[in-house]
């Protein structure tokens, strides 16, 4: 039962950079609470594996400490901190039985036997795998190698916390939910601290409290999936969250009306003070942009896309361009069409960072 | 099921390496197959002799089969000695070796020259090396007072041989072990260290494994070779001292060659291929049903 701090922890391969881009993870204060399901969100090559593997022990930040609780484990070699680590693709032991796989995490640390068979057979009957635990683990599946490897990451009860390298990479998309919401269970049954590393939004939102978005090297916004969605603090988590991502425009703000593409249209919020040397942009999700057919902005139709359960306009407002939903009730569109922009889901960013507005 | 056309044109495709095994392989033998069957009183004339001489070399009453037992115990034993030290020399070795960075590509060739080395001339080393006068080897032995001569010895042309071979051939079981376990996913080595796995645990429950085919690889090409076993005893220590390291190669060329007995020397060679050959089909069957076995 842990918490988990990451004191200015950085990581660059090869000594210390000359400058922050240097870094494949760049300084950053985190406290990871006890209990809870996080999600480390980020495209390939972010460094969320990095930060993971900090963690885990298998890489040594090159700066920062860590600490478990109080204490410093910086330095400490994995076998050391008491961490369970499930990786991308399933890592199975050959020659041993799916049984023996699952309680090898145990046998090393030499607990007794009744003990293990009794927490293997938990873990098998959560996963599904009773039914294979006396066969040779080669012969299986992906999915349930995949399975084997999961199960492995949790028979250890005693663990500050189970990390999970985009486990569900190699399991079949039907599988991916049953055993998304299993791990969701199993995360609740053992309330233990769980940290995800995933570039799919879908994955991360449904299974996290709370999620780390990073996008190169550094961890950009860290909240619930809520606060991700309605309140990206940066440009990245904007289009990166949602599909698609937030609409963003530069734009003139002045008070709480912004202009864009000699356009102009209300904001919720009034800002001042902002700079006039082009960096300011208005993020708007594709959710709080409408056709409407009354009044509003005038766009250029590009294309329909029909999800379904929504339909999506790709549109041009000026030279910029934007994606709007179409309400249920709307029939035919044409070439041109109005929108309506909700003011109070609109943001404004200096140079992709949220800047908070007064009251207007 | 499908419907698969059948159009025995296919067969062209197939005949330019027919003609290329025919030469090499199928003629040459059938010549000495030619052999094993009749008998000479010379001046060419051959007359037909059934299947005399295969029943001669395979009682141990006679004089050619009591020698051929013995040459073929002798190899058998030398093949056995060899992949014992070898194997495990090898993986050990491989298993020492450097990961990353300039070492690797050093260490590969450094471990890699004995097997560039022509055989005839590793045997011409050896042979001055191990001289009890000039040779380094032999001088520096003799000098610690033990007893080490390879002409007169048989121990120490036996030791010398084995000796000469793992220097020559531990190299190839190096090399495809390290292959084999670089081929081995570091998430492999990272779960083990998350699962807490020993030292030795790591080796004998990934490593091992995971090496299997290739050493399944590495134990038929040594045993072959070395069941061939032919230019190292000839030059260095030409079958002797007696018959002590006179293996079924070098009892095969003295009877062919010394003797001109073309009848026993073609049955022996005739029976020395097929034990190869079922020693190293039966080898391989068992190793890959043994793993099929374990799947299910």
């Amino acid at each position: 039962m842990t918490r988990i701090t990451l004191d200015g922890i950085a990581h660059a391969y090869g000594g210390k950079p000359r400058t922050e881009d240097g870094y494949q993870l760049k300084p950053l204060q985190h406290v990871w609470e006890q209990g809870l399901a996080y999600a480390l969100l980020g495209p390939s090559g972010c460094g969320k594996t990095t930060l993971l593997n900090v963690i885990s022990g298998l890489v040594i930040p090159s700066e920062g400490r860590l600490l478990f609780d109080d204490r410093d484990v910086t330095r400490l070699p994995t076998e050391q901190r008491n961490i369970a680590q499930v990786f991308q693709f399933p890592v199975i032991y050959d020659t041993m039985t799916v049984a023996e796989n699952l309680a090898f995490p145990l046998k090393n640390r030499r607990l007794p036997q009744g003990v293990i068979d009794k927490r293997v057979a938990e873990i098998a009957a959560m996963l599904d795998l009773t039914g294979d635990l006396g066969r040779r683990a080669r012969g299986l599946t992906a999915d349930a190698k995949q399975k084997i490897s999961l199960g492995r990451g949790l028979v250890r009860s005693d663990v500050s916390a189970v990390l999970f390298d985009e486990p569900l990479t190699v399991i079949d998309p039907a599988l991916k939910w049953e055993l998304r919401s299993k791990l969701k269970a199993v995360h609740r049954a053992l309330d233990l601290l769980m940290i995800y590393v995933t570039h799919d939004q879908t994955e991360a939102l449904t299974f996290a409290d709370k999620v780390v978005v990073m996008n190169d090297g550094r961890a950009v916004q860290i909240g619930t999936p809520a606060e991700l969605f309605y309140r990206p603090e940066h440009t990245f988590v904007g289009y990166f969250i949602g599909s698609p991502g937030m609409n963003l425009m530069p734009a003139e703000v002045t008070g709480s009306s912004a202009r864009v593409a000699g356009f102009e249209f209300r904001l919720g919020d009034a800002y001042s003070a902002l700079p006039g040397d082009g960096s300011v942009k208005v993020g708007v999700r594709p959710e709080f942009v409408s056709l409407t057919s009354g009044p509003g902005l005038p766009v250029q139709v590009r294309r329909i896309a029909d999800l379904g359960r929504k339909r999506l306009a790709y549109v041009n407002l000026g030279e910029h361009a934007l994606v709007a939903s179409i309400p249920n009730d709307m029939e035919s569109i044409g070439d041109t069409a109005n929108i309506s922009i909700d003011p109070a889901n609109t943001h404004v960013y200096v140079a992709d960072i949220r800047r908070r507005g007064a009251p207007a | 099921m499908t419907d698969k056309p059948v159009n025995n044109r296919a067969w062209f495709f197939v005949l330019p390496v027919l003609g290329f095994v025919l030469f090499s392989s199928i003629i040459p033998t059938m010549t000495v197959v030619n052999y094993s069957v009749q008998d000479t009183l010379g001046a060419n004339s051959f007359f037909w002799n059934g299947d005399q001489w295969f029943r001669d070399l395979l009682n141990p009453a006679t004089t050619i089969g009591a020698r051929f037992n013995d040459a073929l115990f002798r190899t058998l034993a030398f093949s056995l000695v060899c992949l014992l030290i070898e194997v495990p020399l090898g993986i050990a070795i491989a298993l020492c070796a450097p990961r990353k960075g300039w070492a690797v590509g050093l260490s590969l060739v450094v471990v890699a020259l004995p097997m560039l080395i022509p055989w005839n001339v590793v045997g011409t080393i050896w042979q001055i090396f191990t001289r009890a006068d000039i040779g380094l080897f032999g001088a520096a032995l003799t000098g610690m007072g033990l007893h080490y001569n390879v002409t007169q010895d048989a121990v120490s042309a036996w030791t010398t041989i084995v000796v000469i071979d793992v220097w020559h051939w531990t190299p190839l079981v190096i090399l495809l072990s390290y292959a084999g376990l670089r081929a081995i996913p570091d998430a492999y080595y990272q779960a083990a260290r998350i699962d807490g796995a020993s030292r030795w645990a790591v080796f004998s429950k990934i490593e091992l494994p995971k090496l299997q085919k290739v050493l399944v690889i590495a134990v038929l090409l040594r045993f072959m070779q070395t069941f061939m076993i032919y230019t190292e005893p000839f030059v260095v220590t030409g079958g002797g001292p007696g018959s002590a390291t006179t293996f079924l190669s070098i009892d095969l060329d003295k009877i062919a060659l010394g003797q001109v007995d073309l009848g026993n020397a073609a049955a022996m060679s005739l029976v020395y291929n097929l034990i190869t050959l079922s020693v190293c089909w039966i080898f391989f069957t068992i190793m890959t049903q043994l793993e099929r076995r374990r799947d299910v």
